[in-house]
């Protein structure tokens, strides 16, 4: 499959868009016209081809726009990469696993070869021939999570397994819905979920630690997380609030189709094997939804969760000053009738 | 849940590194290499005797870096359900086995400024990858071992030969004592101690680190246990409307699997958690051979870790 790369931005004029392929390939969550948490979790294992879940990484026509602003908000926060000093080895666990898995899945795109400790790596989008030394990291321009997440979209958590417990010890985060590295590093597993309402009192998170606990090398396993976004801005972080918060408050009905955008996040989790560490990684798909009610289903699911769904999470997820205009807007695209089960356009 | 994924072996090689112990490599039956693993990390070997399947953990003794083999050292114990005997007596050359991905309930800290590793007999093997990981990434590290006479004490000259003064040999035929207190004084702010060997060795060191002050999260250990045996009894599964018989050399799980029912299990050794099931009523004593359930979960009764403790009474009924 050879892929289109487009040029296009998640700030300033906003020129993201997706293609059609896109919107149909695009990992809508709601299997039912209802939504609440759950674990949700299943094995990250290959899905139909050309979708989102076919391979461990997903690269699509956004590929080189996103790495391009990811670029631009390291250069102005840098703390939006951070190690702590014993995840050096978890690092090149992930590197090894980003460039592997890209290259194998991608091979029109990405090459490696490796020859004992040395490697030499090809991103053709990107423009990158470098070899290095595995393991040294002299031979790298940074460190080896900042490098090989400058070449992936998504964002990348690594947790440090001790003590009972997962630490968040290392993370690329450029494409977060509202959390903070700076702020969460260091942090354990039910710490850093601290403001999630509801779940804690549903045992959710110590159900999903023990799981994760004893997650397995060669098992990794995925499921999806979901809130809204006003423009495709990638960067919601809490450190730029003050450059998106305000637009929450600037939707009505005129301008809630082309501006609110379905902001979902492929989750995924691996075990890393010389680290024994776990690589949390979450891969940020926008839809506005005008793209999004092309597909009926769609429109009339996304118009009775958003309708039916629980006050904590209409505040948790940020959704309050626009809930009712969105509401309203699908209302128009939702006739009533039976949707289908699962989460496919048909 | 199992779905736990296997991988088939052969026996590349076997050798008799000290009395009642031997040394196997396990290469990969097809494709190259097996997967890399961290230090402290083991793999659960299944082994098919006629009708009888075994499935033991041991940890993986060998580099961590190296994929083309893993090594193991098993130690032939008289009070065994059998494995360690199929493993010794009945394993060739190019035997096949399966085994799990390797899984590390026994890791290194990574934020540790100094480890201390005690281990006592068969304890060294998870301490072998721990030195070589822990030396290759120049850490500093003390291997202690504990060992009943030169004859039993497998790879006690091979670790002194690799690591120096940083290995100490304690031989108890020779009267010579694990000087416990001299090593948990005075140790700088961020030293780590693991211990694995005997139960009573590792309570007693334990026991003594924690007197001294050591916090909890300083201190780490490993103890498989081989699933006891005892009186049958037997089990109803409510969930699944059965009733199984779990026999005498046999555990509550293996009943359980044998009966068709899948449970969730991992290290099947008492020590992950992973297996604990409700405990709906009972109608007898659960007694409980696991490291995991805390001595509260036990005074409730209301839990129960299926891969390695029993039941003594009439009716047991579990949420499975």
């Amino acid at each position: 499959m050879t892929l289109k790369f487009k040029a296009e931005t998640f700030r300033n004029d906003f020129s993201f868009a997706n293609s059609p392929e896109a919107i149909l390939r695009f990992p809508f969550p709601f299997h039912e016209d209802k939504y609440m948490y759950s674990v949700n979790v299943e094995p990250h294992v290959s899905g139909p081809p050309g979708s989102v879940t076919e391979f461990a990484f997903d690269v699509d026509e956004h590929y080189v726009a996103e790495m391009q602003d990811r670029a631009i908000v390291l250069k102005e926060d840098p703390l939006r990469c951070q190690a702590l000093p014993h995840m050096m080895l978890a690092q090149w666990d992930l590197l090894e696993l980003i460039m592997t898995s890209l290259a194998r899945d991608y091979p029109a795109h990405f090459a490696l070869a490796r020859e004992g400790d040395s490697w030499h790596w090809i991103n053709r989008p990107m423009g990158i021939d470098h070899s290095f030394i595995f393991g040294d990291i002299a031979k790298l321009p940074c460190g080896p999570i900042e490098y090989a997440t400058r070449q992936c979209q998504g964002d990348f958590c690594l947790l440090d397994q001790r003590d009972g417990n997962l630490w968040m010890d290392a993370g690329m985060v450029t494409t977060q819905a509202d959390w903070s590295l700076d702020f969460d590093l260091g942090m354990n597993f039910v710490e850093w979920h601290g403001p999630v309402p509801l779940a804690h009192e549903l045992g959710m998170f110590d159900r999903a630690l023990k799981f994760l606990l004893n997650l397995q090398q060669g098992r990794p396993v995925r499921r999806l997380n979901w809130t809204m976004t006003v423009h495709p801005r990638l960067d919601t972080s809490p450190e730029n609030y003050h450059k998106w918060g305000k637009d929450r408050a600037a939707l009505s009905l005129e301008n809630v189709g082309d501006d609110l955008h379905l902001r979902v996040e492929l989750q995924a989790l691996w075990r890393l094997p010389r680290s024994n560490a776990i690589v949390f990684s979450i891969r940020c798909y926008l839809i506005k939804l005008r793209e999004l009610v092309t597909v009926p289903k769609w429109g009339r699911r996304l118009h009775r969760v958003l309708k039916t769904l629980a006050l904590e999470l209409v505040e948790y997820k940020g959704l309050v000053r626009y809930h009712e205009v969105a509401v309203a807007w699908l209302s128009e695209y939702d006739d009533g009738a039976p949707t289908s089960a699962g989460c496919g356009p048909e | 849940m199992s779905g736990h994924s296997q991988i088939e072996v052969r026996v590349g090689e076997i050798e008799t590194v000290a009395r009642d112990i031997k040394r196997f490599r396990l290469e990969p039956a097809s494709g190259t290499t097996l997967p890399l693993f961290s230090a402290g990390s083991h793999v659960r070997v299944t082994m098919t005797d006629g009708a009888k399947s075994f499935c033991n953990p041991y940890s993986l003794m060998g580099s961590p870096t190296e994929g083309a083999s893993y090594q193991i050292s098993v130690l032939k114990t008289a009070m065994s359900r059998g494995g360690s005997h199929f493993m010794h007596d009945t394993l060739k050359l190019d035997s096949r086995l399966k085994i799990s991905h390797p899984v590390n309930l026994f890791p290194v800290d990574q934020r540790g400024r100094k480890h201390i590793l005690i281990a006592g007999g068969i304890g060294i093997t998870p301490f072998i990858s721990m030195a070589e990981q822990l030396s290759c990434a120049g850490r500093p590290f003390e291997l202690h071992y504990v060992i009943r006479d030169r004859g039993r004490g497998a790879y006690a000259s091979d670790l002194t030969a690799k690591y120096g003064p940083r290995v100490r040999i304690y031989c108890r035929s020779d009267d010579e004592q694990l000087p416990l207190s001299r090593l948990l004084d005075n140790q700088p702010l961020g030293t780590h101690l693991y211990v694995c060997g005997p139960a009573s060795m590792i309570e007693g060191v334990l026991a003594s680190a924690r007197a001294e002050g050591w916090p909890n999260e300083n201190l780490h250990t490993e103890h498989f246990l081989a699933p006891p045996v005892g009186e049958p009894f037997k089990v109803r599964l409510e969930k699944s409307s059965l009733s199984v018989n779990v026999g005498e050399r046999q555990s509550i799980l293996e009943a359980v699997e044998a009966a068709g029912v899948d449970a969730p299990y991992l290290c099947r050794g008492g020590a992950c958690g992973q297996c604990e099931t409700n405990v709906l009523s009972a109608d007898g004593e659960i007694v409980h051979n696991d490291h995991y359930l805390t001595s509260e979960d036990r005074r409730l009764g209301k839990k129960i870790m299926i891969c390695i403790s029993r039941f003594k009474g009439n009716g047991l009924v579990v949420d499975l």
